[in-house]
């Protein structure tokens, strides 16, 4: 595709190898780990979905009790997975897109690492009853140190390699990880520092302010960067621009405007004024997917359909639906009407993994599909093994998605009917609950799949690179040794 | 047109605007509020703090993860008011006229100023009732207005009335809960009183519910052999989940904070924002501060 590099203007060019080159150690470190927290997710995902099978099932440790199983299954999807691919993702197409080589590789690898340590710290922390009690923010307060110290050194040397980009004027997807960039540690920080300080605020304000932090990570951050690798990967595989600049402008504000403001749901027991903007701004985020979805078709046309799609282009695919349907989702069930049966059951879950897996996940599987071949210089090891992973993720998800939602509006209406008994209510959603442990399941094996090919691509890539060089290194004594 | 400084000044005007929205404003609404006044029992205030052993119980909760299965918002559709006449004034056949043509009944001044207080209306709106507590009053008569509130929620009994910020103000970290896989806990110390079922049911959630799919918290009690006599706190245990003979089954220190804290959980209080007219039979559970000891 365009692999063969980005003309520059005469004077200083940078070969595309070479800015491929300056991501190598950051991507590595991003990216292996990454797999790793992808494969954590999903084992500790499958763990809390067979405790709905049986609710005894290791439930005698207090480390694996549902309640601590779980919260650690969603951190090491966010943080760890989606958070941290999502960030490699995004310093690769910075360098790419502003032709500069990435800045100081090493300090972005060590703030990676820095994450990673946060992450265990965290993670831990969880298992032994340490969580905070605050949803998407369970990580304890010795481990948010390590987490903002890694992204405060990962994202500024990210926005220092987009500062020496070759255009002055942003393109799209640069747009969108500037603001992301910067988003992020905003939000933590507000968030963090007024629930976890020694004085935190007091009273219903710690829900609000935890409601508006999920809000702007899960639709504003996610959105943003998922967004970004989306437009940026349909460009590079249509090889044509997108089809109306000013529309993924008009896209831009309506995200850091309308989707800012979502989050608190409409049962919050707040004054009425605060669920009510949120589900103002909320179901304005309909504006979003509207305009990306027509900008996204009108720049395909009818080249998507007619092409066989190498799996990074079904991944993307994937996730540009996953992206239409949950966030219509969350629109939907922000409605005050709808809400009073969405909210509060499995359907908010659905939309939510919809959004973190299905589009976030599968649009950054698509772009490590293709990006490390390009950066490493080596082919996957086994080919077929991105498509596989395509179908085991894309089933796993809709069978998370599809029997969650339905199971949720189910729920709802039965919630609805004070003649159904609490254990009746809980037992008629359990069943819903069992399919998608299958999709746990097939997604925990595509994720192995993933981490699998990494591993066998680094040895690949270390035999390729260091054996030799230190067979180099070695034979140059031979002959100074044979000849005395 | 789209430079770096463009874009990062939209991100950060953007992000002010629903910091100021949704951060700054609840915070400068809510962030200093004090107990409120009991709207019944003018001389009670609450929130009270909860008892101490019932603040660790709320970090036995938060630790264990409670609030992924169990919310704590009650939720309500509306108010229903019921009218009763407390006095029919000094001149009841004006009363008994005016209650007639307001509601097309046919009292007569006897039968209405007989056996008072006499409920008049029930389960109307607001406007409705307070209509006819309008014409009450010009004739000379006194009503009051009963309120109950209603929606599916409270008719599976999970609260008196809905939740509301009051009800949060001294806990911390405050979990209101995103998920029902089980029954809301905004009043389960309303709703379930009992120490020792409470106990039990965390030991083993299907001795008291028939097929619960809560899971069981066997770490929060200590299997332990049976010294001279049986323990004061060891479990009552149905056979099917008792220890084997000889041993007993007492509740660790956490167990009981957090029954307690569950015990604690009852939000009944009329409130301004949340009013309700507590049932008449029992006027002491709501002036009761909603901290009160575990009911015994």
């Amino acid at each position: 595709m365009n692999a063969t590099g980005i003309t520059s203007p005469a004077g200083n060019t940078i070969s595309t190898s070479e800015i491929d080159e300056s991501c190598r150690v950051p991507l590595f470190t991003l990216f292996v780990s990454a797999a790793v927290w992808a494969v954590i997710a999903s084992v500790f995902g499958l763990i809390a979905s067979i405790k709905f099978h049986d609710p005894n099932f290791l439930a005698s440790c207090s480390w694996l009790t549902y309640g601590r199983v779980h919260p650690l299954a969603t951190n090491a999807l966010l943080y760890g997975f989606a958070m941290q691919a999502g960030l490699g993702v995004a310093i690769w197409i910075i360098a790419r897109t502003s032709q500069a080589k990435v800045v100081q590789p090493w300090l972005i690898s060590f703030g990676g690492q820095l994450w990673n340590l946060g992450l265990t710290v965290g993670a831990v922390g969880i298992l032994a009853g340490d969580t905070t009690g605050f949803e998407n923010l369970e990580m304890p307060r010795y481990a948010v140190v390590f987490l903002f110290l890694g992204y405060l050194l990962i994202a500024f040397f990210s926005l220092f390699t987009l500062h020496n980009r070759k255009e002055p004027v942003l393109n799209p997807s640069q747009w969108f990880l500037l603001a992301a960039l910067f988003w992020f540690p905003w939000i933590y920080f507000t968030a963090n520092y007024l629930l976890l300080s020694h004085t935190p605020v007091r009273g219903i304000v710690q829900a609000i302010v935890a409601w508006w932090y999920s809000g702007n990570l899960n639709l504003v951050w996610f959105g943003l960067v998922g967004l970004a690798v989306v437009f940026h990967f349909i460009q590079e595989f249509m090889n044509r621009e997108l089809y109306n600049r000013q529309l993924v402008w008009f896209t831009f504000w309506t995200i850091i405007l309308f989707a800012s403001w979502s989050g608190i749901p409409h049962s919050a027991p707040a004054p009425a004024w605060i669920p009510a903007l949120s589900t103002v701004g909320t179901v304005l985020t309909a504006v979003t997917v509207l305009s990306v979805m027509m900008n996204i078709c009108a720049t395909c046309g009818h080249g998507c359909s007619q092409k066989e799609n190498p799996p990074p282009g079904k991944f993307i695919a994937f996730g540009t639906m996953a992206f239409a349907v949950s966030w219509l989702m969350n629109v939907v069930s922000a409605i005050p009407g709808v809400s009073a049966y969405t909210n509060l059951t499995w359907f908010t879950v659905a939309q939510w993994q919809l959004n973190i897996f299905g589009f976030i996940g599968m649009a950054v599987f698509g772009a490590i599909y293709y990006i490390v071949p390009q950066v490493t210089g080596i082919e996957w090891p086994c080919l077929k093994s991105p498509r596989r992973h395509f179908w085991l993720a894309a089933i796993g998800i809709i069978l998370i998605a599809l029997p969650l939602a339905i199971g949720g509006l189910v729920e709802g209406v039965n919630w609805h009917n004070p003649q159904v008994s609490n254990v009746d209510v809980a037992k008629t959603a359990l069943n819903f609950l069992r399919v998608s442990t299958i999709g746990e399941l097939l997604i925990l094996l595509g994720n192995l799949l993933l981490l699998g090919n990494l591993t066998v691509l680094s040895v690949r890539y270390y035999q390729k690179h260091f054996v030799p060089a230190y067979r180099e290194a070695t034979a140059e004594l031979k002959p100074v040794e044979a000849k005395p | 047109m789209r430079f770096g400084p463009l874009v990062f000044l939209s991100a950060f005007f953007a992000l002010s605007l629903s910091w100021c929205g949704l951060v700054l404003t609840p915070q400068i609404q809510l962030g200093r509020a004090v107990q409120e006044t009991n709207s019944v029992a003018k001389s009670d205030l609450y929130p009270q703090e909860r008892p101490g052993l019932a603040r660790q119980g709320l970090q036995v909760y938060r630790a264990n993860g409670c609030a992924y299965c169990h919310s704590q918002q009650v939720q309500q559709n509306g108010t229903l008011v019921d009218v009763v006449l407390t006095d029919a004034g000094k001149n009841s056949n004006t009363l008994a006229e005016a209650v007639n043509a307001s509601l097309h009944t046919n009292f007569n001044a006897v039968g209405l100023a007989g056996g008072l207080p006499k409920p008049l209306l029930r389960e109307t709106t607001m406007e409705e009732a307070s209509s006819l507590t309008a014409v009450i009053k010009k004739a000379g008569g006194n009503s009051e207005m009963h309120l109950d509130p209603t929606g599916p929620d409270i008719e599976r009994s999970w609260g008196k009335r809905r939740t509301v910020a009051q009800d949060f103000l001294y806990d911390s970290p405050v979990m209101p809960g995103s998920q029902r896989v089980g029954p809301d806990l905004a009043n389960v110390g309303l709703r379930l009183p009992d120490l020792n079922w409470q106990l039990i049911h965390l030991y083993a959630p299907r001795a008291q519910v028939q097929g619960s799919p809560m899971p069981r918290y066997p770490f929060l009690f200590e299997k332990r052999k049976i010294g001279s006599e049986l323990s004061a706190d060891a479990l009552h245990l149905p056979q099917e989940f008792a220890p084997a003979d000889g041993y007993e089954i007492v509740p660790k220190p956490e167990a009981k904070a957090l029954v307690a804290y569950l015990l604690s959980l009852r939000a009944d209080t009329p409130l301004y924002e949340a009013p309700l007219t507590p049932p008449p039979a029992r006027p002491a559970a709501t002036n009761a501060p909603a901290t009160n000891a575990p009911a015994k």
